[in-house]
C-alpha cells in the first residue's frame, strides 16, 4: 500500500530534460529496507529477544558437553528430594521423581530441541531451494519428475514416516535430523519454485540468457538472490515445525531416545505425573510453547519485511 | 508558486459555473520515510463541456490532483484547500454523500481497461450494477439502458455484448464500456486518467473521437489527465501543465503549446519527437550513423514463422513468413500494433525461443544450427535493451556487477580492467561514476535504462536488439536516452533492431521501417518512403492515427484521417444518440 503512494506521490524522474543525478535524500538499500521494516514489528523483535533468552541461558546453565555451565547441578545426578519435589530456590523447576534437578533437565532437553529444530530447518532448506530452483528455472520434464517426488513426500502422513525413520536411526541425534529434514522440504520447495517460475520470465533473466549466462549462474547468481525473502520466511516457520514435530515423536517414544533427553521426551516420561507433580509437564510445555512462538512470530516479522504488499499500515 | 495564467482572455471565467474546481489544493503523504508532498496548492477549474488536459511527467502529482474530487485517497493522505463538484465540496460530504457524488457527479475513466472491469463479472452485471445503485433504473429497464449506453458509445451488437466477459472483448472496445460505465449516471464531469495510454495509436485515435463526441453531445467536462502532447493537441480546449506538486502554466491548448512560457514547458514540448520531422531533432549531434552495405548481414530472417504452443488448441502462429534484414551499423525500426509479432521476433532474434521454421541468421551464423561454445561466441555479438527499466535489471545486483556481468560471464579481462571498462561505459551513458555502488531501485527510470544500454554495450556488440526502450519513459527522459543513443551507435557502429510501437522515435532513428500486423509485414522499405509516401493502406492508417503535439495541425490531420477512413468504407468513432 505504501508503495504505490510513494510512486504516485515520490519524487519522479526528471525536471524538464535535467534529470537529477542521485536522489539526494538518504537512500535505503533493499536490504536496509527490509531490516527496517522487520525492526519496526513489535512482535518480531519481543520474540528475537526471548529467542536470545532462551538461547543464551540454555546453553550457558549446564554447559555444553563437557563445558561447564553457571548451573551447579547436573541432569544426572539424584539429589535429596526437598518436600514433594516441587519448584524450590534450591531447585528452581523442582525435582523430578527420583530427584534429579529438574532446571538442568529442561535446560538439557531445549538444547537438544533447538539443535534438531535448526538442524532440521537447516537441511529441508537447502533441499527445498534446490528442488524447487531446479523444477522452476527448467520447466518440462524436470519440473514434472520433481513435483511428483514432492507430492509423493507430502501425501505420506509424516508422523507415521517419521515415527518409522526415527526408530531407524538408533537413537543418533544426527541421523534423526537428517531423517527429519528429509521429510519437511516439500513446501518450501513448492515457494520456490512458483517464485522461481515467474522469475525466470522477468527482463533481467532475459537479459542474462541472451548475453549466454549458464543456467546455474543464471539460478545462483541471479534467481535464488530475488527469493531470498520467501526462503528465510520459509525456513523460519520450519523450524518451528521441527520444534513441535520433534517433540511430538519423542512423545510417541520415536525421537530421542535416553539418557539424553528433549523437551517432547521430558512431557512424555513424566506424563503420569501431571497430576500429582504438574511442575513436570509446565516447564518444558512452556519452553516448547516459548520456541515455538517467538519463531512464528520471528517469521512473521521477516515476511512482512520482505513483502510490503502484505503489510496492513494503519495509522 | 509560479503560475502564469495567461488565459486572461474569456470573460465568463468565474468559478461559479465550473462544474469541477480546485481552490489551493495541497495533498501530503505520510510514508514510513517521512512527509511527502504530493500537490501543492493548486487552483483548477473545469466548466461544463470543456476538456482541460492535465499534463506532468511521473510524480507530478496530476493523478493525485484528480483523485481528490472522487474523494478515493488512501488514509494517510492528508488533504488541505477547497475541491468543489457541482457545487458540492467534496471534503465535507459524508460516506454516503461521497457514494453519491461519484458516478452522479463525477466519473472516472482509467487507464487500463482490463483491470478496471471485473473478469468474473459480465458486462452486462457490472453497467447495471451502477444504474440501480444510484436509483436510476432496475431490472430489465437497466438492461435496455445498459444496451442502450452500448450502443451509445459504438459497440457492435449490444444485447450480445451485456452476456459477455471483459476478456471476450478487444482492449478499445473494454476501454469503450468502461466510458459507457462513466456516463451511466449522466455525470456533470468525468476525469480520464490516461484513457488512452495503454491502448494502440488507432484504437486511441477512436477514442478519443468517442470522448470528444462526449462533450459536445452530452455538454460533459471531461478533466483528462495525461502525459502525451499529441493527445493534448487533439483534446484539449486548456492545457495545465504540473511539476513537482505545483501548476506552472495554464492557458488555452493554443497558448501553452504554440507559445509556452515557463521553461520546464518548453523544454517538455522541445523533448517530444515530431513525427514527420525525421532525424535531428534534438540537435545535429543526434543524427544515426550511416549503414555500412555489402558486408554479411547484421540480421537476417527468411522466411520466419514462429508458433506458440497451446495445449488443447493448435499452435498460435504469432510470426508468419516473415523475411528481412539488418546490415551492419543500420538501425531498422520495427513498427506495429500490440499483437503484431513484433517482440516475439526481438526475442527469437536472440535466442530466446525457437522458430518452427525459416532462417535466423545472425552475423553469417545460422542460430538454429549453433551450439555450444559457437553459440556463446556468438551471443557475446549481441547486445538486448528491453522495455521496463525496473524490471530488467536484477535488483539484489549493485550497478558496477549489472553492468560487468557479461564481462564476468565470458571471461574478459581481470578485476581491474572490468572495473575500468565500467567506468567508461558509465561516462558514455552519461551517468556519475558514484552509481558504481548504487542499486537499480535508487536510480530513476531514465538513468535504469541508460544502465542497461551500458550493460548492452560491455562486450561491443555487432548487434543491438532493443525492445520498445523508451516507452515506459517520460517524454523528457525519453529525448535525452533517444539523444544519448544515437550518439552511441555513431561511436560504437552496431546495427540495431529497434522495437517500437512510438512513430516519431522510429522516425528519428531509424534508416529503414518494417510495419508489422497479426505477424505479417505489411510493409518495409527505406524510413522516407514507408513515413512519407507509404502504400499500404494499414500503414497510412497507422500515421494518420499518431497524433502530433500541434493543435492546428493535429485538427487537420484528423479532419485527414476521417477522410481516410471514409475513403475506406469506414466510419469514425463518436457517440451515437
Amino acid at each position: 500500500m505504501s508503495d504505490t503512494q510513494q510512486n504516485a506521490a515520490g519524487p519522479g524522474p526528471g525536471a524538464a530534460d535535467v534529470e537529477e543525478l542521485l536522489p539526494e535524500a538518504k537512500s535505503y538499500s533493499a536490504n536496509q529496507i527490509v531490516l527496517r521494516r522487520f525492526l519496526r514489528h513489535r512482535g518480531a523483535i519481543v520474540a528475537m529477544v526471548v529467542m536470545a533468552a532462551v538461547i543464551v541461558v540454555s546453553f550457558t546453565s549446564i554447559g555444553i558437553g563437557s563445558i561447564p555451565g553457571w548451573w551447579d547441578k547436573d541432569i544426572a545426578t539424584a539429589y535429596d528430594k526437598i518436600g514433594d519435589g516441587g519448584p524450590t530456590w534450591e531447585h528452581p523447576f523442582g525435582q523430578d521423581t527420583i530427584g534429579k534437578d529438574y532446571f538442568a533437565l529442561t535446560m538439557r532437553g531445549t538444547q537438544i530441541s533447538l539443535y534438531i529444530a535448526f538442524g532440521v530447518g537447516i537441511i529441508s532448506t537447502l533441499i527445498g531451494t534446490l528442488i524447487g530452483a531446479i523444477a522452476g528455472y527448467f520447466r518440462g520434464i524436470v519440473d514434472s519428475l520433481l513435483m511428483r517426488l514432492t507430492d509423493v513426500v507430502i501425501i505420506i502422513p509424516l508422523l507415521a514416516i517419521a515415527a518409522v525413520l526415527g526408530r531407524m536411526t538408533e537413537g543418533s541425534l544426527n541421523l534423526l535430523i537428517l531423517a527429519l529434514g528429509a521429510l519437511v522440504w516439500t513446501s518450501l520447495a513448492r515457494l520456490v519454485r512458483g517464485e522461481v517460475l515467474s522469475l525466470r520470465e522477468r527482463d533481467f533473466v532475459m537479459a542474462a540468457r541472451a548475453v549466454g549466462t549458464s543456467p546455474g549462474r543464471i539460478i545462483v547468481r541471479h534467481i535464488l538472490p530475488n527469493t531470498v525473502g520467501v526462503i528465510t520466511v520459509s525456513a523460519t516457520l520450519t523450524i518451528a515445525t521441527a520444534i513441535l514435530l520433534e517433540t511430538g515423536l519423542s512423545f510417541l517414544g520415536f525421537g530421542v531416545q535416553k539418557p539424553d533427553v528433549s523437551l517432547g521426551s521430558l512431557i512424555s516420561e513424566y506424563q503420569g505425573a501431571f497430576l500429582t507433580r504438574p511442575w513436570l509437564f509446565w516447564w518444558p510445555g512452556l519452553m516448547i510453547l516459548a520456541i515455538a512462538l517467538s519463531v512464528n512470530f520471528i517469521g512473521d516479522g521477516l515476511r512482512d519485511a520482505f513483502d510490503p504488499r502484505q503489510t496492513s499500515t494503519k495509522e | 508558486m509560479t503560475t502564469l495564467d495567461i488565459s486572461t482572455s474569456g470573460a465568463t471565467e468565474t468559478s461559479g459555473d465550473a462544474v469541477l474546481s480546485f481552490e489551493g489544493l495541497s495533498v501530503t503523504f505520510k510514508t514510513q520515510f517521512g512527509e511527502v508532498d504530493a500537490v501543492k496548492g493548486i487552483d483548477l477549474d473545469v466548466r461544463p463541456g470543456e476538456v482541460v488536459a492535465l499534463v506532468g511527467e511521473s510524480g507530478s502529482g496530476k493523478s493525485v490532483t484528480s483523485t481528490t474530487a472522487l474523494g478515493l485517497l488512501p488514509g494517510n493522505a492528508r488533504i488541505s484547500g477547497t475541491v468543489r463538484v457541482g457545487g458540492k465540496v467534496v471534503g465535507s460530504l459524508d460516506k454516503a454523500g461521497l457514494r453519491k457524488l461519484r458516478g452522479n457527479d463525477v466519473a472516472m475513466v482509467f487507464q487500463e481497461p482490463m483491470t478496471a472491469l471485473n473478469p468474473v463479472l459480465t458486462i452486462g452485471d457490472q453497467l447495471t450494477e451502477g444504474l440501480q445503485l444510484h436509483g436510476i433504473a432496475y431490472g430489465k429497464e437497466a438492461e435496455a439502458r445498459a444496451a442502450e449506453l452500448l450502443r451509445m458509445v459504438g459497440i457492435p451488437e449490444p444485447e450480445r455484448r451485456l452476456k459477455q466477459y471483459p476478456h471476450e472483448l478487444s482492449g478499445g472496445q473494454r476501454q469503450r464500456v468502461v466510458i459507457a460505465m462513466a456516463i451511466s449516471c449522466d455525470p456533470t464531469v468525468i476525469i480520464a486518467d490516461e484513457p488512452t495510454t495503454a491502448l494502440d495509436v488507432t484504437v486511441q485515435a477512436e477514442i478519443l473521437d468517442l470522448l470528444r463526441s462526449l462533450t459536445e453531445k452530452l455538454d460533459t467536462a471531461i478533466l483528462l489527465i495525461t502525459h502525451n502532447m499529441g493527445v493534448v493537441a487533439d483534446m484539449a480546449d486548456r492545457v495545465a501543465v504540473m511539476l513537482k506538486g505545483d501548476l506552472v502554466e495554464t492557458g488555452t491548448v493554443d497558448q501553452v503549446l504554440n507559445h509556452p512560457r515557463h521553461e520546464y514547458t518548453k523544454r517538455l514540448l522541445a523533448a517530444v519527437p515530431h513525427l514527420g520531422e525525421g532525424p535531428g531533432q534534438f540537435g545535429d549531434v543526434a543524427r544515426p550513423a550511416e549503414p555500412v552495405a555489402g558486408e554479411v548481414s547484421a540480421l537476417d530472417l527468411r522466411n520466419l514463422v514462429i508458433e506458440y504452443h497451446r495445449i488443447g488448441r493448435p499452435a498460435f502462429r504469432a510470426v508468419d513468413d516473415v523475411t528481412f534484414h539488418v546490415d551492419p551499423g543500420e538501425i531498422v525500426g520495427l513498427v506495429g500494433e500490440s499483437g503484431s509479432g513484433k517482440s516475439t521476433i526481438a526475442k527469437c532474434a536472440l535466442g530466446l525461443i525457437p522458430a518452427k521454421s525459416g532462417s535466423v541468421s545472425i552475423l553469417g551464423q545460422d542460430f538454429r544450427t549453433t551450439r555450444g561454445k559457437r553459440l556463446k561466441e556468438l551471443r557475446k555479438r549481441i547486445g538486448v535493451v528491453f522495455q521496463d527499466p525496473a524490471a530488467s535489471l536484477n535488483p539484489r545486483f549493485p550497478i558496477g556487477d549489472v553492468i560487468s556481468e557479461p564481462l564476468v560471464v565470458h571471461q574478459v579481462g581481470d578485476a581491474r580492467s572490468r572495473r575500468e571498462k565500467v567506468m567508461e561505459l558509465l561516462d558514455a551513458v552519461e551517468l556519475p561514476p558514484a552509481v558504481y555502488n548504487r542499486y537499480p531501485h535508487e536510480l530513476s527510470g531514465g538513468q535504469r535504462q541508460r544502465v542497461s544500454i551500458a550493460r548492452a554495450l560491455t562486450l561491443e556488440p555487432e548487434l543491438l536488439v532493443a525492445d520498445e526502450p523508451t516507452s515506459a519513459l517520460d517524454v523528457s527522459v525519453q529525448a535525452s536516452v533517444l539523444k544519448m543513443f544515437t550518439s552511441l551507435q555513431e561511436r560504437y557502429r552496431f546495427a540495431c533492431l529497434f522495437v517500437s510501437h512510438d512513430l516519431a522515435v522510429i522516425d528519428l532513428l531509424a534508416h529503414r521501417v518494417v510495419v508489422m500486423q497479426n505477424g505479417e509485414i505489411v510493409e518495409q522499405g527505406p524510413r522516407e518512403d514507408v513515413l512519407r509516401d507509404p502504400r499500404e493502406d494499414y500503414t497510412k492508417r497507422l500515421l494518420a492515427a499518431a497524433p502530433v503535439p500541434e493543435p492546428g495541425e493535429q485538427r487537420r490531420r484528423r479532419e485527414a484521417r476521417h477522410a481516410l477512413l471514409t475513403s475506406l468504407g469506414e466510419e469514425s468513432a463518436e457517440l451515437h444518440l
